[in-house]
């Protein structure tokens, strides 16, 4: 027999996820694990750690990681990346570290072009503090902090990042992928590739949105929580590649 | 003809993979984890694995840790 | 132009061109007066050099940057003046925990909030106290002339290596516009190795990480415990002080910074006029040279403290007198230099009055 999956190497010895169960954090990570592996990256690269349940990554990638306070992770990467031209640099945060808090550093970056990789997960939530409404909390969906639901009135409407970071002319590559199927993952996985492969090639700020699940605070089983992304975040936050310069050009 | 292999301390019993198997062939378990929660378990008399390794893929806690074909 | 030679220079471009001596390899900066001309020097010097700079989003990002940079055990820096620097205090609190050899360079201008770019001291208690969350401490180095703030500036460099520890150079508006002669000479210090903690890759070694949240309350006691006591070495090793003519003097007027140039004139007419004046100038804030202070204190010389700002500097004067002898404040909160007569005129005031003008 041969064996067809294991444990990405990238990821510490005997690690094991905190994340509530279900949490689609676990998955991401393991395709950010599998990639560097593929790549043949882990003994060069550095990430800047953001803050909410993505910031554990330290604990779980065999990886160089400085921490960064909450939104300033693509600042801390441009630094690492400016100090360090031939290390391969990557964030991986949450909507509210690189959508809210950071969303000015995250804008700079991409218009900068910085040649790094950043990650974001969508899931439609603060989890971390307990599901408040965020930075792309859907429409009508109820938050601790939204108890009657999103609205106009007082919350205004969710960001859409992917298709923003494609309109910054320093971005090289931005995807929106998300977690809820097996053809879904297998996607996730490449764009996650493309994107650390833009800027192994130099070409600019490689970009992945990615659409997570957050059971918990979804109050939802974790099937239920993968069928909302199929039905309903994917009505409001199309998959698909927005950019790649190698196909644009 | 494939087998799987399961970590139930990593396992967290979000059964995800319970209903990803196109076989059937991961139930949950009568046998509970230390914190109570039913396990998985992985069942294949008829030896219908292929090896295909979507649990693998969908499972968010890297529990099943190992997929042979 | 050779190490030795005294060129005529403005203290931000000796700032800038000494960061580029000491082997800075990225500066990262917003504009903001009056330290502007830093970040204007170092756009094209940096560049001319291929090494980093980026005109930063905000201050935020700025000292940000800095943090990821350092991290990588390189020297990097950013410069910013008051209220901009407020912005930068929790990365400051980070970086503390976090032991990352930030260095940044606060040319004051007034306060609070916008205030105007009047010269002013007022962030003598942010730089020393902070501003960010938690128990930390940073090193404070006060330059008083522009020949200072080139070897503060290398002083910044190789303490916050040294130490692994962020470092500020607290100048002033006055001092940032002021010209005067001075030489950079070559940097004096040797080079600190970063390769045992610095992030690089995980090649060969365990992996690394740079980071401030313990979640074993046992593991952040000692971690607060382990930074403090750090601190006192510093304090052992690195105070530091401008002492003159305090052996006979009954008065000593002290002040920090470019305000000391007036009390250092201001001691000669005092002395003519009669009065046994000493001068006395912590150069490093943070540290405060409290020892020092205390034994001239127990020998029953009293202290003026002369600053430019309510009063911030004289209360660490005062804790460290410890009520051996009088103190007294002569100050204004911004804008123009408390002139060499003004001073002396308050001197003579305060001594009149028995000290009953203190705070």
């Amino acid at each position: 027999m041969q064996q067809v999956f294991s444990i990405p190497k990238s990821f510490k010895e005997g690690f094991k996820f905190t994340f509530c169960p279900g949490c689609d954090h676990g998955i991401a990570m393991r395709l950010v694990a599998e990639v560097i592996d593929e790549l043949g990256i882990r003994e060069n690269i550095i990430s800047s750690t953001a803050i909410g349940c993505s910031v554990f990554i330290y604990d779980f990638l065999n990886i160089d990681c400085v921490e960064a306070p909450h939104g300033r992770a693509l600042a801390s990467a441009t630094g690492v990346k400016r100090a360090q031209p031939d290390k391969v640099v990557f964030t991986y945060s949450g909507d509210g570290d690189f959508a809210s808090i950071g969303l000015a550093e995250s804008m700079n970056v991409a218009l900068r072009g910085e040649s790094i990789t950043s990650f974001m997960l969508n899931n439609t939530t603060y989890g971390m503090t307990g599901g408040q409404l965020g930075p792309t909390t859907t429409m009508g969906q109820k938050t601790t902090t939204s108890p009657m639901g999103r609205n106009r009135e007082y919350y205004g409407y969710p960001i859409k990042m992917a298709e923003h970071m494609a309109l910054c002319d320093g971005t090289a590559f931005s995807a929106r992928v998300a977690l809820d199927s097996v053809p879904h993952i297998n996607q996730a996985k490449a764009a996650i590739k493309r994107a650390f492969e833009v800027q192994l090639e130099g070409l600019g700020f490689g970009f992945v949105e990615i659409l997570s699940s957050c059971p918990t605070n979804w109050h939802m089983t974790p099937e239920q929580a993968h069928e909302r992304i199929k039905t309903e975040m994917t009505e409001i936050f199309p998959l698909g590649i927005f950019k790649d310069v190698k196909n644009n050009n | 003809m494939g087998k799987i292999v399961i970590d139930n301390n990593r396992c967290k019993s979000c059964y995800i993979c319970t209903t990803t198997c196109p076989k059937g062939l991961i139930q949950k378990s009568e046998k509970t984890n230390r914190l109570g929660d039913y396990m998985v378990e992985f069942n294949d008399p008829n030896g219908e694995c292929i090896g295909c390794a979507m649990c693998a893929k969908r499972c968010p806690d890297v529990a099943i840790t190992e997929v042979w074909k | 132009m050779k190490d030795c030679e005294k060129v005529l220079i403005k203290g931000n471009y000796a700032i800038a061109q000494a960061a580029v001596n000491a082997g800075c390899q990225c500066y990262f900066g917003y504009p903001i007066t009056p330290q502007t001309e830093i970040g204007e020097y170092l756009s094209g010097k940096m560049q001319e050099l291929g090494r980093g700079y980026v005109c930063a989003e905000s201050e935020l990002a700025a000292i940000n940057m800095v943090m990821g940079a350092v991290s990588t055990g390189v020297k990097a820096m950013t410069s910013s003046s008051s209220c901009a620097v407020a912005l930068m205090q929790e990365a400051l609190s980070y970086a503390a925990s976090d032991e990352l050899p930030v260095v940044l360079v606060n040319v004051m201008r007034t306060g609070p909030g916008l205030g105007y770019i009047y010269p002013a001291q007022g962030d003598y208690n942010q730089a020393v106290y902070g501003g960010g969350n938690g128990d930390y401490k940073v090193i404070v180095l006060a330059p008083s002339t522009v020949q200072e703030c080139i070897d503060l500036t290398y002083r910044a460099f190789y303490l916050a290596q040294k130490y692994r520890n962020p470092t500020i150079l607290l100048a002033d508006g006055l001092l940032g516009q002021m010209m005067e002669p001075a030489s950079f000479g070559k940097y004096p210090y040797p080079e600190i190795d970063t390769s045992a903690w610095a992030l690089s890759g995980a090649k060969g070694r365990d992996a690394r990480a740079i980071y401030s949240c313990a979640r074993d309350e046992k593991a952040q006691i000692q971690h607060i415990k382990d930074l403090f006591k750090k601190f006192e070495v510093i304090k052992e090793n690195e105070t530091s002080f401008e002492e003159i003519n305090t052996e006979d003097a009954d008065i000593i007027l002290t002040a920090f910074g470019s305000m000391a140039r007036n009390i250092k004139a201001a001691i000669k007419v005092l002395r003519k006029n009669g009065i046994k004046a000493g001068y006395f100038r912590p150069i490093t804030l943070s540290p405060f040279p409290s020892q020092r202070i205390n034994e001239l204190a127990k020998q029953g010389k009293d202290f003026i403290v002369v600053e430019m700002n309510m009063g911030q500097m004289y209360k660490d004067v005062k804790y460290a007198i410890n009520g051996q002898s009088d103190i007294a404040l002569v100050n204004r909160p911004c804008g123009e230099w408390l002139s060499v007569e003004e001073i002396v005129d308050s001197v003579k005031k305060v001594m009149e009055k028995n000290y009953a003008t203190s705070l």
